[in-house]
């Protein structure tokens, strides 16, 4: 697999858990090593994760100096009380501190990462999230919604009622005005939880995962996607050593996604992005005719004030209103009897 | 195996009347779960009729329903040979009978059947209401009876009690009961000898005009229908020229037997005897059960009596939740009639669920039965109506109606008066629970026609009550609030007057075809309440407020709102998270499936099924 793409890759992620333990020397070896198996391209995105107090400024620097150019930061807040909350082990005053050195260190694209919907968390609270953030005029924000993940202690301590979880219709009011405040204050909204000061900010490497582009993961349970082709890795580091060491790939399993489980995907992927469903694309894909197959849904969508048809029709998305109801919506533009 | 005697091609009168003194033809009645089809395993194992393999296969296997329900919905008959202590060949037919109030008549028509009967009774649990009932059955058409005092092995067993039971509520002499555990093989052999000792050999002239008595019948998809009869007079082989007395039908036999569980084919079968006729039938319907077979050229004078036709009297629409399911379903429907002649059924439409079949069932348990059955053997997901009973409407302009079917209603308006069937009900509890029972029956529109104590704690009440209250979880209720020890049976009365209307269910005021029921007008705002209730809890959020109102014409009597949905979106979705999420998608898309559209509002067969459900299910 390693030796045989063609492929020209764009970006570089690293993340998916704290990849800042690793010493910055080591990361370094490891872009190298990729330049020198893969055909990666010059201006590539390369993307580190932090955490808030994990890194120093000689750090930040040395990412600059083997060739990061991209930081996220996952803040998720700036009200102790909620962090407390979560369970992190940074406070507001690390966040600040991390955002400042970042761009100290001469980044010039940073993202933060925030989290709303948070027992306790009131309007107020969330937009005094936002008022701060946006004063570090971040390049990119994520906000997220929390949810609650099956089998994790935030999960079990709900179940037992230990807390309260936000209303449903105050998440929604959260949401809603997360979109306003941020796109009053210059942001375009690209994705149901994305945001970028400008087009060329947007999160290179995370829009592939809604375009259907190809990508390889590498380290435990990483996934990588090769139309019609889906691999994951083991979730065990032991395991993934074990089977490097054999020389074998580390892969636990994989699918071949059929027609059908295709349009599944683009159709609910690209209506998480505000430019929604690229209808020729789709078409061209498939072999269908988009527009055809669910006319009359997507006429009494439209009037419901759910969806758009955006660049002069070319493009099937969601409104706001639409973006809150994504995972009832994507289903009515999926077919039900395609093998 | 037990010696079969095969009469030689030259049948002597002299062997038909041996053969006539040593048969003995008895049924087994008892109460639901008293352990009859125990004992019937019993009687056939101790009798070797069948090795132990057949056994285990055929008998023990046949119908997961029955055996988990514990009743006999499919009679079997079966011919044994005994060798008695006296050192005599019987030839012991036992004709089992179906266990439940639905099937009353055919348990009438197996006990005309019959010369005796052994009364099973629960050694714990007593007389119950169907161990009277049977009784007075057996009673009527002359049985000997023999009470079997069964389950003695168990530590709650109470022999003395049940003995006074015997005495005083059945009248019958306890110091005659057998004592059996059928479980454990106790009192089996004590029990074929009381068959051959104290129930009379079957009377009839082998020489007369054909005279036999259909009492069941069964489809067979090699043979078609096989019919099963008592031979009361004549005699009747291959090539015999028959007719249905009750409808000049005409057929050819082409095979006579008897039943050992398998079918035994014989020359011929004659007077006294149990067996089973082949005519190049069809279907089980173009029998009747109680019809008389008799030779077309040497007729009888009269038919056997005690032949009616058989009316359904609890009604439901069946649709099939898949779209595409009608087809299906009607194969299914087609099949299962095959074989259960009492099922009657005809197209029906909604609006809301498509085409199905409106159903006509002998009762409620018939009606779970088919619902049952259709499920399983035919892996159908079904959505049921609200069951009905059929009432007469006398119109304005002096005519009348019969209505089944709330779709069928007629505006109100030309309505003079509506007749409703009542029911005669014996109930019998531990007289603890009079007070409860009185209520759960008055609530019901019953009238308390009379109470007798059979013992000195235990009473029978008889109720006048509405059918269509009975068919509406009265016995689970009656169940639940004597904690298992109320039992009932019942029987049809008369129609009487009532105060009818139909209840519409409205969502999102669109009126739920499916979901209308005619209702007792007193009734009407607890059920319109019960039922928003129900979909309420059933039905998901949507994306909308749904409303869902119960309504009598115009007029609203209950309504339950169901808020929107405020928001429905995943916050994250990268690499890992897609295959998660599009397995997610299917199993929605999968469910949907069973999902029904009114307007817009997805509506879920659980839904659609929660409505007839009570509220201590």
């Amino acid at each position: 697999m390693v030796s045989s793409h063609p492929l020209l890759f764009d970006t570089l992620y690293f993340g998916g858990g704290t990849p800042s333990v690793l010493k910055p020397e080591n990361i370094g070896r490891i872009i190298k090593t990729a330049n020198g198996l893969f055909n990666i391209s010059t201006d590539t995105e390369i993307t580190i994760e932090v955490n808030p107090g994990t890194v120093t400024p000689e750090k930040l620097t040395e990412y600059k100096n083997i060739g990061i150019n991209r930081i996220s930061i996952g803040v998720q807040s700036f009200n102790d009380k909620i962090l407390n909350f979560l369970g992190r082990i940074h406070s507001t005053n690390d966040a600040a501190l991390t955002i400042r050195r970042a761009r100290k260190a001469g980044f010039d694209n940073i993202g933060i990462d925030l989290i709303y919907g948070i027992p306790g968390q009131t309007k107020k609270t969330w937009l005094s999230d936002l008022r701060k953030v946006v004063e570090f005029e971040p390049e990119h924000l994520s906000c997220y919604m929390l949810t609650y993940e099956k089998g994790t202690p935030l999960n079990r301590e709900r179940q037992q009622g230990k807390f309260k979880p936000v209303a449903g219709s105050l998440l929604a009011e959260f949401f809603e005005t997360t979109m306003e405040y941020l796109t009053a204050h210059g942001y375009v909204q690209y994705e149901i939880s994305n945001f970028a000061k400008n087009a060329s900010k947007i999160s290179r490497h995370n829009f592939k995962y809604w375009i259907f582009s190809p990508y390889l993961g590498f380290g435990p349970s990483a996934h990588s996607f090769i139309e019609p082709r889906r691999y994951w890795n083991c979730r065990s580091v032991k395991k993934y050593i074990e089977n490097i060491k054999e020389g074998r790939l580390p892969i636990e399993k994989k699918e071949i996604l059929s027609k059908k489980q295709r349009m599944m995907e683009m159709v609910y992927l690209g209506l998480r992005k505000t430019d929604g469903i690229d209808i020729d694309a789709i078409n061209k894909n498939l072999g269908i005719n988009f527009h055809q197959m669910f006319a009359e849904k997507i006429k009494q969508l439209e009037e419901d004030g759910y969806i758009l048809r955006i660049q002069s029709g070319t493009h099937c998305a969601l409104s706001r209103k639409g973006m809150l109801f994504l995972d009832s919506i994507a289903p009515m533009l999926m077919i039900e009897n395609w093998g | 195996m037990g010696k079969l005697f095969r009469p030689r091609s030259q049948t002597t009168l002299e062997h038909i009347i041996f053969i006539m003194k040593n048969i003995r033809n008895f049924s087994i009645i008892a109460h639901i779960d008293h352990g009859k089809s125990t004992l019937s395993d019993r009687l056939i194992q101790a009798t070797n009729v069948v090795s132990e393999r057949i056994f285990q296969d055929q008998i023990l296997d046949t119908m997961d329903i029955e055996r988990e329900r514990g009743i006999t919905i499919k009679s079997q008959t079966v011919c044994l040979p005994y060798k008695a202590k006296n050192g005599q060949t019987y030839f012991l037919n036992l004709i089992d009978t179906p266990g439940h109030v639905d099937f009353t008549y055919e348990v009438s028509r197996a006990l005309a059947s019959c010369e005796g009967a052994l009364l099973l009774i629960d050694a714990s649990q007593g007389v119950e209401a169907q161990t009277m009932a049977n009784l007075y059955l057996a009673m009527e058409h002359e049985l000997e009876i023999i009470p079997v005092i069964n389950k003695i092995d168990l530590p709650s067993a109470d022999i003395e009690r049940i003995k006074d039971q015997i005495n005083d509520d059945l009248g019958l002499d306890p110091e005659s009961a057998i004592l059996t555990s059928a479980k454990e093989g106790i009192g089996v052999e004590d029990v074929l000898e009381g068959v051959v000792n104290k129930l009379p050999p079957p009377l009839g002239d082998p020489g007369a005009p054909l005279q036999a008595l259909i009492f069941d019948s069964h489809y067979d998809s090699y043979r078609g229908t096989v019919i099963h009869v008592r031979i009361f007079q004549g005699k009747i082989k291959p090539g015999d020229v028959i007719t249905f007395m009750s409808n000049s039908a005409v057929y050819k036999t082409e095979e006579v037997g008897i039943f050992q569980i398998e079918k035994v084919p014989k020359k011929e079968i004659s007077a006294g005897q149990v067996g089973y006729i082949i005519a190049g039938i069809k279907t089980v319907s173009d029998t009747q059960c109680g019809d008389t077979i008799t030779l077309k050229n040497r007729p009888c004078k009269t038919p056997m009596p005690g032949f009616k036709i058989e009316k359904p009297v609890v009604f439901s629409s069946i649709y099939p939740v898949a779209s595409d399911g009608y087809e299906e379903l009607a194969l299914a429907m087609e099949k299962l009639k095959l074989n259960d002649a009492s099922l009657i059924y005809e197209k029906d439409s909604s609006v809301a669920l498509g085409f199905g079949f409106r159903c006509g069932f002998l009762g409620l348990l018939h009606l779970e039965v088919v619902q049952e059955r259709l499920e399983r053997e035919y892996d159908l997901s079904l959505i049921l109506t609200a069951p009905s009973v059929r009432y007469k409407l006398v119109m304005q302009d002096g005519s009348s109606r019969i209505i089944d079917n709330p779709a069928l209603y007629p505006d109100p308006a030309g309505i003079d008066k509506t007749l409703e069937p009542f029911i005669r009900a014996s109930i019998i509890i531990p007289d603890r629970y009079m007070g409860t029972v009185m209520k759960l029956c008055l609530e019901r529109r019953g009238i308390n026609i009379t109470y007798q104590y059979l013992t000195n704690n235990r009473m029978e009440m008889i109720f006048e009550l509405p059918l269509a209250e009975v068919i509406y979880d009265f016995y689970d209720k009656l169940k639940s609030l004597t904690q298992g020890y109320g039992s009932f049976d019942y029987e049809i009365r008369d129609y009487r007057e009532t105060d009818l209307a139909k209840l519409d269910i409205l969502i999102n005021s669109d009126r739920v075809d499916a979901l209308s029921q005619l209702v007792h007008r007193d009734r009407a705002v607890e059920r319109a309440k019960h039922a928003c209730e129900k979909l309420k809890d059933e039905i998901p959020r949507q994306m909308f407020k749904i409303a869902i109102q119960g309504a009598i014409g115009g007029n609203i009597i209950a309504r339950k709102t169901i808020s929107a949905l405020r928001k429905d979106v995943t916050a994250k979705c990268y690499g890992g998270d897609i295959t998660r999420k599009r397995k997610l998608l299917e199993k929605q898309k999968k469910g949907k499936k069973r999902m029904k559209m009114v307007g817009k509002v997805m509506i879920p067969q659980s839904a659609f099924l929660s409505v007839l459900k009570t509220d201590n299910d």
